[in-house]
């Protein structure tokens, strides 16, 4: 599904992302393991195409990265790739299906009220709907989140450190959402985490080493 | 989900700062509208009023009262000029038509003209029902006065004494109604017309003769006063020797409408360039609070933008979004500025119908107004530029990885 190319990227000179060579399949799950500091960040934005790396390629979905202009980039990012960040940042003006709405609008993608209610239903969020985030739980603002990134059905599905500060049966529970949703639609699963409680629910690990 | 609800939803999320940006900007387009609309049509009526009418002869006074007296007839005359004086200035060839005006009674707070029928002509003025004036107490009234008093073709009032309210009426002397004229937008809509003999007559009776039928015909011409005559010249040439022989050559006053007008516009204008200068000063600051509100809030929304971004918004889209909201909180300031301007308008104008003042509308619509509502929408846009450019260069990847 993608294939990472002797990744380089720094920071004011402080390099901050070195990766000889890194390929998943299409539904694969991945952990990216590694301490604080070490990349896990910069190498899950390289991937979604939110930061151009210094050097090196991203090949995703059979499409070099480098090789799209701005505006496509943004546009190829919206349509191919869901990201679930560890804070996560609804919209506080919109409700829960308008910012599930506002993914499918900024992708580009026709708007379908049928896909909402659907993401929302799997995701135990139906009565949700229509609610603002401020009025929802860690919880059910995580599972938004989630539906959020996959109301477009993307190809890659990116979570940055998505069991940090939870629980450990919080913790397992976001995992098996994450790993059900990724499956619904088919998705290669990248988790950036440094909690070591979930390695054993994922086969395939990259570790990223402390910055060179 | 489009770019207006996104932005309306950023609009409803901040009701209070919302509602005060829109009230902010509506009180200053409310008010530049009000003035267009006032000056504008204040100044119609004043040229309609005037429009033909190149010099008012009136007694020795203030240039400026005896036009407002004998054209617009708000102010009292300055007095009375000789009939055979008048019929001097009717006959010298620098003149091409002269309307004698005889004032000096009202009915109802409506001042009763002693005039020719030419004076209707004049305006253009078409007779509603009935016929215009033939014998001595014959009265045709102006529109606004039939529609005020009730009366139609064939009723009886008797004027009163002065050119307000409250004066002696003149018992034993009543005009019958003959006519009504059609609504004509100029100072006869406010007035009772009827013929110079019968005011002649009616102030004979006044002075203690009873039989007035034909009392002017019994009087002689020295006794005959008109207050104002309205001249009409022959030629443009007449304007350098007719005011000048007049003010020298008799105890009469020629007075232009043409530059007392301007004198008068220029003193309101001073006022209404003050006024208009206030509400600039309102959009100003109204662009103002705009441009900090949402400068402001690009802080606070530096993740919902890096969200967006993440989500495949362009930065260009971005950057709408941000113009999009400045330009929708100025179209809503300026659509409700253009309804208070007219609605305050027209609250003027009933006002001013009420005391008899004349004319205003809120119900018309001028094309400066489309100006105005660009004015505001460009407010809007300018006060959201650069936050908008802010937007356009949000570097999305540093913004998370902060947070």
């Amino acid at each position: 599904m993608f294939a990472v190319n002797k990744l380089h990227h720094s920071y004011g000179g402080l390099s901050v992302l070195d990766i000889d060579a890194w390929q998943a399949a299409q539904g694969e799950h991945w952990l990216v393991l590694g301490p604080s500091g070490s990349g896990k960040t910069t190498l899950l934005h390289a991937l979604a195409g939110i930061l151009r790396p210094a050097s090196g390629h991203v090949q995703l979905a059979g499409q070099d990265l480098a090789q799209l202009a701005p505006g496509q980039l943004d546009r190829f990012r919206g349509r191919n790739i869901g990201i679930v960040l560890q804070r996560l940042h609804l919209l506080p003006s919109l409700t829960v299906a308008q910012n599930l709405a506002l993914a499918q609008y900024l992708a580009g993608l026709p708007q379908d009220p049928f896909r909402v209610r659907e993401v929302l239903a799997s995701l135990d969020l139906t009565d949700k709907a229509g609610v603002f985030p401020h009025a929802l739980s860690h919880g059910q603002a995580q599972r938004a989140a989630i539906a959020r990134a996959v109301v477009n059905k993307p190809r890659v599905l990116l979570a940055d450190e998505p069991t940090s500060n939870l629980d450990d049966v919080r913790c397992a529970q976001a995992l098996d959402l994450l790993i059900d949703q990724a499956q619904a639609c088919g998705a290669t699963l990248v988790i950036a985490t440094h909690d070591q409680r979930i390695k054993a629910r994922v086969l395939h690990q990259f570790e990223l080493g402390a910055a060179a | 989900m489009n770019l207006a609800t996104l932005t309306f939803s950023y609009l409803r999320a901040r009701a209070l700062h919302t509602a005060l940006h829109v009230a902010l900007l509506a009180l200053g387009i409310g008010t530049v509208t009000l003035l267009l609309l006032a000056t504008t049509q204040f100044d119609q009526r004043m040229r309609r009023d005037a429009e033909g009418i190149d010099l008012v002869v009136g007694a020795k006074g203030s240039p400026m009262q005896i036009i407002l007296s004998a054209i617009y007839h708000l102010d009292v005359p300055t007095g009375n000029i000789a009939y055979t004086q008048a019929q001097a200035i009717a006959a010298h060839r620098a003149v091409k038509k002269t309307i004698p005006l005889a004032l000096g009674d009202s009915y109802q707070g409506f001042r009763i003209v002693g005039t020719v029928h030419d004076y209707v002509a004049h305006y253009a003025a078409k007779v509603g029902a009935g016929r215009l004036w033939e014998k001595p107490l014959e009265a045709v009234l102006g529109a606004e006065v039939a529609a005020r008093t009730g009366y139609a073709v064939g009723a009886k009032f008797a004027g009163a004494h002065g050119l307000g309210d409250g004066g002696d009426a003149h018992e034993g002397a009543e005009y019958v109604v003959t006519g009504v004229l059609a609504t004509s937008g100029t100072v006869l809509d406010r007035l009772v017309l009827t013929s110079v003999e019968s005011v002649w007559a009616v102030h004979a009776q006044h002075q203690g003769m009873h039989d007035i039928a034909d009392a002017a015909a019994r009087m002689k011409d020295e006794e005959k006063e008109f207050t104002a005559l309205l001249v009409q010249y022959a030629s443009p040439l007449a304007a350098a020797i007719l005011p000048r022989y007049i003010n020298n050559n008799s105890d009469m006053q020629a007075a232009s409408p043409a530059s007392e007008t301007a004198r008068l516009f220029s003193i309101i204008g001073v006022g209404v360039d003050v006024l208009r200068g206030f509400a600039l000063v309102l959009v100003f600051s109204a662009g103002l609070s705009v441009f900090i509100a949402l400068y402001g809030a690009l802080n606070e929304r530096r993740y919902d933008l890096a969200i967006m971004r993440t989500l495949g918004a362009t930065p260009g889209r971005l950057m709408m979004l941000m113009l999009a909201e400045g330009i929708m909180l100025a179209g809503a300031g300026g659509v409700l500025g253009l309804a208070l301007g007219h609605g305050f308008a027209e609250a003027v104008g009933l006002a001013l119908r009420s005391a008899k003042q004349g004319e205003m509308s809120g119900l018309i619509w001028l094309p400066e107004e489309f100006l105005l509502l660009a004015m505001a929408l460009a407010v809007g846009a300018i006060a959201a530029l650069l936050p908008a450019w802010r937007a356009y260069r949000t570097d999305i990847a540093r913004t998370l990885a902060r947070g």
